[in-house]
């Protein structure tokens, strides 16, 4: 007998007769936040990553204050206005170790747990992109944040890849101390587009 | 390389007893397991359906364990129509030959590898060793183990024995590079990690993973992690191995809902930990194979009790609450899974034939801490005392059961044994002599009444 087969088999003999079970979902899917925004920034503020709430018209202007000096990955399908002048491409891993940062929008945003989530989609690049450069700039739409975990996963596509990223990288390995910065982006900017 | 826990001699008070003798160790535990309880009662105490999302985490794993065949073979087809490819393992031996061969085919030596709970159950490291390719942890905690040559003692933090002074230590003593002034500052420390690990992840072809989630609906792998080391083995090499239980599964998508918020909030205490990857099948290119593990998981699914084991998410919350575990640490559980649910998983996952594993049902007072804290209610007591009664008891101990049976079973025997127990109350010794002595040498006898309640009773309301 196949491992597979066998696997089943066991399965099978060992929940015979095991009652149905029965789901309760009695938790909240929706959650009624009066200031999303606002929570979503105080949240990713949290997580000690920087957090700028703009008008959509001062981002451009925003990004380039920002990027300036700076090597960044520009992912296919960025919108122009959040262009930066001398993008790098970023197709290679030596190209991205090379570059200082990393320009993306993403997918979805939680405001509950000020989350961001990327699906590789337009603007948002392969998931190295936003990896392995040190600096990671995310735009996030006001329309894109949504209020708890239950909305954001209700939006997502699980044949995308996706990445969900709650501030910089961080470990807690030592003596249980937060300590940012490890082997992800060590800083994450994020503005916020009203 | 750490060596394996298997075959680990002695047994859990004897080990715990060497233990608690350590005041360093205890200084650091209690240290650690108190700023984690803190953390987590916070940000639980935060949301108002946390017992609504832990009643749906508990039925939605149920559910999974009940249908767990349909389950496991909707994962494979998902799988493989997104061009993953997947291999079943009954067992430790055949998961590392798997592995092995998977490796081999690539052509390389080296695999990068995330931290995994399973591949650790089967002592993965150790037979790709045997065969010749070196596997290197990642993840900052266990890299402290690998270089350290040292035993994790916790789920989520398996270095948590250790302090920044002796991590500093390790460091200097055995990484390389490794900057010459490094500090013991948390911060340098983890800036020394950055640079050892960082050239291997940009050119490691193969890397290793576990899951902490599989969703049987879509295909999707989880993993949850804080580091990026994570995303870095996940995302850039060419070849990825995800070794992952069986009970690893959740039904649909939707599942995750619930999920993303029982795991971060009881793990490491956050809202949401930094990073989690989630891809279905061959991802941008990669050549994916998942490698689905029994090794004695369909044993322990087959006891009605001790099935409740396989809900558990690994979030490590009852490590931390758990008085036993404070005091003793995680190497006492002589196993990858230590603390309460490790007393409860290791027995029913290895069988009790060892004198370790049969000594880990008594590893707790039963104050029932564990599973209060439980995000899918296991109730690892109930399963405990179950397990107690499954373990071979010597025959003295089982004669004097008995006869406790036999009297208490009676009320007419009951009163005749307290009479004349009271009558002899002055001679009973304060210690029991021969294989009696096992019960008195950690308890004290109790006082001896003149006379018991019921007689007590009967002369007052004659009276």
């Amino acid at each position: 007998m196949s491992a597979r087969d066998e696997i089943l088999a066991r399965v099978r003999r060992a929940v015979e007769g095991a009652p149905e079970v029965a789901i309760p979902r009695g938790y909240r899917t929706t959650v009624r936040v009066a200031d999303l925004v606002g929570l979503f920034a105080e949240r990713v503020d949290d997580y000690r990553a920087v957090v700028h709430v703009l008008p959509s018209a001062e981002v451009p202007g925003k990004i380039a204050e920002l990027v300036a000096g700076r090597r960044m990955v520009v992912p296919d399908g960025l919108p122009p206005e959040w262009q930066v002048p001398g993008g790098v491409a970023g197709g290679t891993v030596a190209e991205l170790d090379g570059a200082d940062g990393v320009v993306t929008g993403c997918a979805v945003a939680i405001a509950e747990t000020g989350t961001i989530v990327l699906d590789a989609g337009p603007g948002q690049g392969r998931r190295a992109q936003t990896l392995v450069p040190d600096y990671h700039l995310c735009v996030v739409r006001a329309d894109q944040i949504v209020a708890g975990v239950p909305e954001a996963v209700a939006r997502l596509d699980p044949v995308r890849p996706l990445t969900w990223i709650s501030g910089p990288s961080a470990t807690s390995d030592i003596e249980l101390n937060r300590v940012e910065g490890v082997h992800g982006p060590r800083t994450l900017e994020v503005i916020i587009s009203t | 390389m750490s060596a394996t826990f298997i075959g680990m001699p002695g047994n859990f008070p004897q080990n715990a007893a060497k233990a608690v003798q350590n005041s360093q160790l205890r200084y650091n535990l209690r240290k650690a397991t108190h700023t984690i309880r803190g953390k987590r009662a916070n940000v639980v105490n935060e949301l108002p359906d946390w017992q609504e999302l832990r009643a749906a985490g508990k039925a939605i794993k149920d559910d999974t364990l009940r249908h767990l065949d349909r389950y496991l073979v909707q994962m494979e087809e998902a799988v493989t129509r997104a061009g993953g490819h997947v291999h079943w393992a009954r067992d430790a031996d055949e998961a590392n030959r798997i592995v092995t061969r998977l490796v081999q085919a690539t052509g390389e030596s080296e695999v990068v590898k995330v931290k995994s709970m399973a591949t650790q159950e089967i002592g993965l490291n150790e037979a790709l060793a045997a065969q010749g390719i070196t596997a290197y942890e990642t993840d900052l905690a266990e890299l402290i183990v690998q270089l350290g040559d040292d035993f994790p003692s916790h789920i989520l933090v398996p270095a948590i024995h250790r302090n920044r002074a002796e991590i500093r230590e390790i460091f200097l003593d055995k990484m390389r590079p490794v900057p010459a002034d490094l500090t013991d500052e948390p911060r340098a420390l983890a800036e020394a990690a950055r640079l050892h690990l960082r050239e291997r992840f940009l050119k490691s072809k193969v890397a290793v993973s576990g899951a902490n989630f599989m969703i049987a609906e879509t295909g999707t792998l989880v993993v949850l992690e804080s580091e990026g080391n994570g995303r870095m083995c996940l995302t850039l090499p060419e070849t990825l191995i995800s070794v992952v239980g069986i009970e690893k599964l959740l039904p649909s998508w939707r599942d995750l809902e619930v999920f993303m918020q029982l795991l971060p909030r009881s793990s490491t205490g956050e809202r949401m930990n930094p990073y989690t990857s989630m891809w279905t099948g061959s991802t941008e290119g990669q050549d994916f194979h998942l490698v689905l593990l029994d090794n004695g998981r369909t044993n322990v699914l087959a006891d009605e009790v001790g099935r409740q084991a396989l809900r558990c998410i690994r979030c490590s919350a009852c490590l931390n609450v758990c008085p036993v575990y404070e005091r003793a640490g995680g190497h006492a559980y002589g196993s990858v899974y230590p603390g309460p649910i490790g007393a409860i998983l290791t027995p029913q996952l290895r069988g009790m034939s060892s004198e370790l594993d049969a000594s880990l049902p008594y590893a707790s007072s039963l104050c029932g801490a564990c599973y209060e804290v439980c995000p899918v209610a296991i109730d690892i007591p109930e399963v405990l005392v179950d397990l107690r009664a499954k373990v071979h008891h010597a025959p003295a101990e089982r004669a004097g059961m008995r006869v406790a049976g036999w009297i208490l079973n009676d009320e007419v025997r009951l009163s005749k044994a307290q009479r004349l127990a009271s009558r002899f109350r002055k001679v009973v010794p304060k210690r029991l002599p021969g294989p009696l002595s096992a019960w008195t040498d950690t308890r004290d006898l109790p006082e001896i009444p003149e006379e018991s309640f019921r007689d007590w009773w009967e002369r007052n309301e004659r009276a």
